[in-house]
């Protein structure tokens, strides 16, 4: 038994070193030539635009239930009218951010860790060695970026719907005019909160894409291994943008609140 | 044998050095966790020459082309690629080194989301500044060589596993690298495709003077391409006899429990009354 906790450890304990390998081959790669940028493109355009429709529907239905069971709450204080304080500081500070990079993770860190493993498993990455080329900066660095890139934005986008849906149950459910949702949702938001939305989703892009790139370099064991390897990236992905959400928040409301 | 082909101009540096080694094993040692792959393995392979290297599944013979590669890096002894030791590489200035090798993996191992002519020519696009017209003619030349030229613009799972095969072998000429490594070329492939195979394997050997080494354990078609050299007659080629002397540029080598087992010519190997030799080859 103990045999077995120390041979996890040890596990774990490797994944985790290559994993900081990893990053500190991207750093490297991102400051050094060759930069391929046709390949930050594709992705830019596979990671953003490929994601729009779930995180559109992701945050359209957020803000929508959110306004719902916050209206629940406030008919309590008799404080309906302040359903958009709720609404916008949810969505900007912690639903945005966390949904979007959870489904972002869903989509891509799979994806990336099923293409990647593929290749792994089919000789295509020993066989970009051989052509003269470094894995990391053909097919890691252009991922990181675009994920790093795209997944702030694609949180911004979903903020906005996230409250154009609350916006829509306010004013047909709750029966809350537009003017005073909308008044409410600019006074519930401090430029802190904003800040917070911003810098949160940056770290979650670039945390959960390298996870799935990782997941996908290590896969080993043919196509079964191509399977656990994108299992392993989402629920990898998943708990880690849980994990990192808590440790940004706790620093971000020490260092600026 | 005579064959039609598409005029050869693909121009692997030409031996300017006869006899010249281009890669050396020095006593190279390699385990993974507990179980040793190679012991104390030794070889030299000269330019323009070739090495077979058989033994059964297991025997280590594709972790030597990923050894002179430097794709993996061995625990002992000393591996000399064109006069760098390649043992001894950092990942970056291995680069350098793999511009002069190409090699042809095992089921090809092309790019799923490229098309062919993008395959073929995928150093030249990616790692160098060639102007685009000139890559596109090098890689239009090359895949008429292994003759493709029709299918430049289809994507590998369109194609045969025959046809996967020489799309590797032209994207591994491309770049006219003077050194070759063959993974199991023929492996899983009928005869009459592996036939072909052996003919683009043979042409580059004796047209091209390329140095190569092929890792196999079909042994038809190794004796195939030891015994037989391509000689060109105006616009065809024909596969005749190898004669004595370019007999002894091809050497077999037979890998058994880590180590070289045997390393001579198809005579030799044919007329050796090791034991484990005579079952391989019965």
């Amino acid at each position: 038994m103990a045999g077995r906790g120390t041979e996890w450890l040890k596990r774990a304990l490797l994944e985790i070193q290559e994993y900081v390998r990893l990053i500190g081959q991207v750093g490297r790669s991102l400051v050094t030539r060759p930069i391929y940028g046709r390949d930050i493109v594709e992705q830019l355009d596979a990671i953003g635009v490929g994601s729009m429709t779930v995180v559109l529907l992701t945050g359209t239905f957020t803000g929508m239930v959110l306004a719902l069971q916050s209206g629940l709450t406030l008919d309590q204080f008799g404080a309906r009218p302040v359903v958009g304080r709720l609404v916008s500081a949810s969505m900007v500070k912690e639903l945005g951010p966390v949904l979007t990079a959870l489904m972002v993770t869903g989509r891509v860190g799979s994806g990336i860790a099923a293409e990647l493993g593929s290749m792994v498993v089919t000789d295509q990455i020993a066989a970009l060695r051989a052509l003269g080329t470094d894995p990391v900066r053909k097919l890691v660095v252009p991922r990181v970026v675009a994920g790093t890139v795209m997944v702030p934005i694609l949180t911004i986008i979903s903020d906005a719907v996230g409250m154009l849906g609350g916006a829509v149950i306010s004013s047909l459910q709750l029966k809350v005019a537009s003017s005073v949702y909308w008044n409410n949702v600019i006074a519930g938001l401090y430029m802190e909160d904003v800040y917070m939305g911003l810098i949160k989703p940056v770290v979650l892009g670039f945390v959960l894409v390298t996870i799935g790139c990782h997941v996908g370099l290590r896969t080993k064991g043919g196509t079964q291994g191509v399977g656990r390897a994108t299992t392993n990236a989402v629920v990898a992905g998943s708990v880690a943008v849980l994990v990192f959400d808590f440790l940004i928040t706790k620093l971000l409301i020490t260092l600026m609140y | 044998m005579s064959t039609s082909t598409f005029p050869v101009t693909t121009s692997a540096p030409r031996r300017d050095d006869s006899d010249a080694p281009v890669v050396v094993f020095d006593r190279v040692s390699l385990a993974f966790d507990e179980k040793v792959i190679l012991q104390d393995v030794s070889f030299t392979l000269r330019s323009g020459h070739m090495k077979i290297i058989l033994g059964a599944s297991g025997a280590g013979k594709s972790t030597i082309l990923r050894l002179i590669l430097g794709l993996l890096k061995p625990d002992g002894g000393a591996i000399t690629v064109n006069g760098h030791r390649v043992d001894q590489m950092r990942e970056a200035d291995l680069m350098e080194v793999r511009t002069g090798v190409g090699m042809v993996f095992q089921e090809g191992a092309l790019f799923d989301s490229l098309t062919v002519n993008e395959n073929v020519g995928y150093r030249l696009y990616e790692e160098t500044r060639q102007p685009l017209e000139q890559v596109d003619a090098r890689v239009a030349e090359v895949l008429g060589f292994v003759g493709l030229g029709e299918y430049g613009q289809r994507m590998p799972s369109e194609l045969s596993g025959g046809q996967r095969r020489r799309v590797a072998i032209a994207r591994a000429i491309c770049a006219k690298p003077g050194v070759i490594l063959y993974d199991e070329p023929t492996t899983g492939l009928d005869p009459i495709t592996a036939l072909t195979i052996d003919d683009e394997i043979v042409k580059l050997r004796d047209l091209e003077e390329v140095t190569s080494i092929i890792v196999t354990h079909q042994l038809r078609d190794a004796f195939y391409i030891a015994t037989h050299e391509a000689a060109r007659q105006g616009n065809e080629i024909d596969f005749v006899k190898a004669s004595p002397k370019k007999a002894a540029e091809t050497a077999f080598v037979v890998l058994k429990d880590a180590g070289v087992l045997f390393e001579g010519a198809a005579d030799e190997l044919r007329a050796s009354d090791d034991p484990y030799i005579r079952a391989f080859l019965s």
